[in-house]
């Protein structure tokens, strides 16, 4: 479904993805793991085609899409709940819905496609007519996910989809993922919140300063020193630091 | 009694200064881009009007549609040419960029404009244009109290055209972050396109009232650039119908002003609400 195969990418002189090669199956939740600074968010940005990488190829449903703006992705069948989430705070929630049915592919299934996030999330309903900017994390999360949806795509992006979270909340996300992956979307997930991400996803990769790290499915790698390494983050372990969190 | 005429006077050019600001403030809010050859557009806008009066005799209420539809062409073919090349750039970029290419263009636009058509002051004196309704001992043109129907009318318009147009509303979210609108799907060249364009035609429009109640010439252009900006900085970004309001209250206040101290401190008292705005607002009075 997406096959990222040697990706460079970098801001100016400073390199943030050296040779990144992962692939996300159909069906497959895949978690994307690394502490702050790995490269996570940059790589989400060539897929979804924000940054231009320097070097390598992305291909998706077996086509290049290196070079496609951002829009003719979404086209594809790629939405992506972009980190904190970016709605259209000054519009309600319905509008901020609606745009994410934008596409010409999308806009066909338009008010089926509500009705389905309004039955994901009953409080959307309620709230559809309130300014998204107004609304709580929670609710704004949920939002962000809803117009991913409104794409109709075969792989979802999450980046950090937990970040800021109340606990609660998180298992309510966490368990909508799964039931949209049974529904037949793939799913890239991007997480700090390792263990929830990795009880989760079928495999997952570690990603540690701009390269692949580690990889695997869920359980061996929650005994590996790599990801043990990254969920603990570079500077847990220097002296005089915060302790990790449980 | 004068004071009550002056602001009567002051209200309906305010209407005027509201429309140049709503292209001026749509173009700046989605493309971050500041056009200062804005007020020459309205200046074209106003020969538009003029030529098709002249050499046609179109109406200006008939020429105001066909003006709004060359300066929409003319948009398009301005952005190609000159800013879909800006908002490649960074957003923090874009500003300097676009006063560099809106002042060549102001600057441009003046000289042919002198070179063509002379630097005389023209207005189109229709058979209707010294019309008056008189509400006792005020008077009241009716060339401009229906420039400023027409202007609310066009800002109403375009408010609903970004409420419920699907581009609208991809337009609304492109200013408000173009990157979460372009992953929700939304071609955000063609939203800055679009905009630039709309922007154009409302400069259209505001040449097209200008040439009927007031009078151009080549040089009008800076003048009514510094009025839009003003009323953009002091109604803030995001909404027109508070644009067009921030329009009124320029006028009446440059009004009020030339009555306290003298027919010169009109222009003046823009320039305070400028700075003052900035200051103590620099939001803008209507923003959220």
């Amino acid at each position: 479904m997406l096959e990222v195969e040697a990706v460079e990418a970098a801001y100016g002189p400073f390199l943030a993805l050296s040779g990144v090669t992962l692939r996300v199956g159909p069906g497959e939740i895949v978690a994307l793991l690394g502490p702050n600074g790995a490269g996570k968010t940059t790589l989400i940005r060539c897929v979804t085609g924000l940054l231009v990488p320097r070097a390598g190829r992305i291909r998706f449903g077996g086509a290049e899409i290196v070079g496609l703006l951002p829009h003719a992705i979404v086209e594809r069948g790629l939405a992506v709940v972009p980190e904190g989430r970016r709605l259209f705070g000054g519009m309600t929630v319905e509008e901020n819905l609606d745009l994410g049915a934008f596409t010409p592919h999308a806009r066909a299934g338009l008010g089926r496609g509500r009705e389905r996030i309004y039955e994901i999330f009953p409080i959307l309903r309620e709230r559809r007519r309130q300014l998204a900017g107004t609304l709580s994390g929670g609710q704004q999360q949920m939002v962000a996910i809803g117009r991913a949806l409104m794409a109709a795509p075969r792989l979802l992006i999450l980046d950090e989809p937990s970040l800021g979270l109340a606990p609660r909340i998180v298992e309510t996300i966490l368990g909508v993922i799964g039931e949209i992956n049974r529904g037949g979307v793939s799913i890239l997930l991007v997480e700090q919140n390792v263990q929830a991400a990795l009880g989760l996803a079928h495999r997952a990769y570690i990603l540690e300063a701009g390269r692949v790290a580690g990889e695997g499915s869920g359980p061996a790698l929650l005994q590996d020193p790599h990801v043990r390494r990254a969920y603990l983050g570079p500077l847990a372990s220097l002296p005089g630091s915060r302790p990790p969190l449980p | 009694m004068i004071l009550v005429q002056q602001l009567v006077l002051g209200l309906l050019v305010g209407g005027l200064y509201g429309l140049a600001a709503a292209g001026l403030s749509l173009v700046f809010g989605v493309l971050k881009v500041l056009n200062v050859a804005h007020g020459e557009l309205i200046m074209l806008g106003g020969y538009g009007a003029f030529w098709l009066w002249v050499l046609l005799g179109f109406d200006p209420l008939l020429a105001l549609p066909l003006v709004v539809a060359g300066a929409l062409a003319f948009g398009v073919l301005l952005y190609w040419g000159l800013f879909a090349f800006v908002v490649r750039a960074h957003e923090e970029t874009r500003i300097k960029n676009s006063l560099l290419i809106g002042f060549g263009l102001a600057l441009a636009t003046h000289a042919l404009a002198v070179r063509l058509w002379t630097a005389d002051e023209r207005s189109i004196t229709t058979t209707y244009a010294g019309a008056v309704l008189s509400l006792g001992p005020i008077a009241i043109p009716l060339v401009r109290l229906a420039s400023l129907v027409l202007a609310f009318a066009l800002i109403g318009a375009l408010h609903l055209l970004l409420q419920r147009w699907r581009w609208g509303r991809a337009i609304r979210a492109t200013a408000e972050d173009w990157e979460a609108a372009a992953l929700t799907g939304i071609d955000v060249r063609r939203a800055y396109l679009l905009a630039f364009a709309i922007g154009t035609g409302l400069a259209g429009a505001a040449g097209t009232l200008v040439s009927v109640g007031y009078s151009i010439s080549p040089s009008i252009g800076l003048e009514w650039t510094l009025k839009a900006l003003i009323v953009v900085v002091l109604a803030g970004l995001g909404s027109m119908l508070g644009t067009f309001v921030g329009g009124l209250v320029l006028g009446l206040a440059e009004a009020a002003s030339a009555f306290a101290f003298g027919g010169p401190y009109r222009e003046v008292v823009g320039l305070v609400i400028f700075l003052a705005v900035l200051v103590a607002r620099p939001r803008g009075l209507f923003a959220r």
